[in-house]
């Protein structure tokens, strides 16, 4: 980078620095740093169950961005959605496939390190192109909220009404496919069981458990 | 407010679920990393939306109409990931992604000899 351009950069960016942030700044770097940190003991700890649980954290830390961020109709839909249905969804899986309760040693596998690997250098390559190319960019939050359920409610029902009712049919063929797998699946056991009794090991047990 | 915060934090968080994607054994683990990547896609989308409707006035607002569509279809996607999973568990007694590897070429010593039986059988 050319010293002009250097200099017109840090002109712009005079207005709005990094070293003089604003409250809402600071409350978004305090959730984001909390939401992140939870992000990573999800993916590393190894208690199954715990994992689930630091997903709530990150969830709703979640939420409070998108409220900071001013919308509100998308924050209070990820706490309904996400943090209501998901994560409970997610701990009957955890529950059904009898997921130890104390520590796993073998939650991750071999290729960790390589995961390691690629996830460190997608970070850096990501967030030095995302800083590079954004770091004058300034959105202004003053004003009236740009996601409010209103503003929302009109700009779906008006722009985005065929999209909306598309999702309502996908809806409902995730449902009918959720409930068609379940059914095969038990069908399936059952059989498999009449023939072979010893082989599935974990039918009678389930049964119990329910 | 910066525009680099959010789309710094997005990041940050879809390399998370790219790891946990990668690194975890446990089926419903994994889920949990796409979930991650999803969140970090719809907090780009909500970020870039509130600086396109200040800065060039678009009433739009598509990128919190996709947000939307993108939580119902993690939703769908959540519930019939875990019907799979659950289906597999079923007929394998396990969920462990490793030993799924009846259709991977020269892994056929890793599983063990019940699994291989049954799955020839």
């Amino acid at each position: 980078m050319n010293p002009a351009s250097a200099a017109l950069a840090t002109a712009a960016a005079g207005t709005h620095g990094f070293l003089s942030p604003t409250g809402v700044e600071i409350a978004f770097l305090l959730v984001g740093v909390v939401t992140f940190g939870a992000a990573l003991v999800t993916v590393s700890t190894k208690q199954l169950v715990h994992a689930a649980l630091w997903l709530v954290a990150t969830l709703g830390g979640l939420a409070v961005e998108y409220l900071l961020l001013t919308a509100e109709f998308i924050a209070w839909v990820q706490v309904l959605i996400y943090v209501g249905s998901v994560v409970v969804l997610l701990l009957f899986g955890l529950m059904l496939t009898k997921a130890p309760i104390g520590r796993s040693p073998d939650a991750d596998s071999g290729n960790r390190w390589a995961a390691l690997t690629v996830a460190i250098a997608a970070a850096a390559a990501l967030v030095w192109v995302v800083v590079d190319a954004f770091r004058t960019t300034w959105i202004d939050l003053s004003g009236p909220a740009s996601g409010s359920t209103e503003v929302t409610g009109a700009s779906l029902f008006q722009h985005w009404v065929l999209p909306f009712e598309a999702l309502s049919v996908l809806l409902l063929a995730a449902l009918v496919g959720a409930i068609v797998l379940s059914r095969k699946a038990k069908a399936d056991a059952a059989a498999t069981a009449a023939s072979t009794p010893t082989v599935p090991g974990s039918r009678s047990e389930k049964e119990g458990v329910r | 407010m910066h525009l680099a915060y959010p789309a710094v934090l997005s990041a940050l968080l879809f390399c998370t679920g790219l790891y946990g994607v990668l690194a975890r054994r446990n089926a419903v683990l994994v889920l949990m990393s796409v979930e991650l990547m999803l969140n970090a896609v719809n907090l780009n989308l909500v970020a870039f939306d509130v600086w396109l409707s200040r800065t060039a006035r678009e009433t739009l607002h598509s990128g919190q109409a996709l947000t939307l569509f993108t939580i119902a279809i993690a939703a769908a996607e959540i519930g019939i990931g875990l019907a799979i999973v659950l289906a597999v568990y079923r007929n394998r007694g396990t969920s462990d992604i490793d030993r799924l590897r009846d259709t991977a070429e020269g892994h056929e010593d890793d599983t063990p000899a019940a699994e291989k039986a049954e799955a020839t059988a």
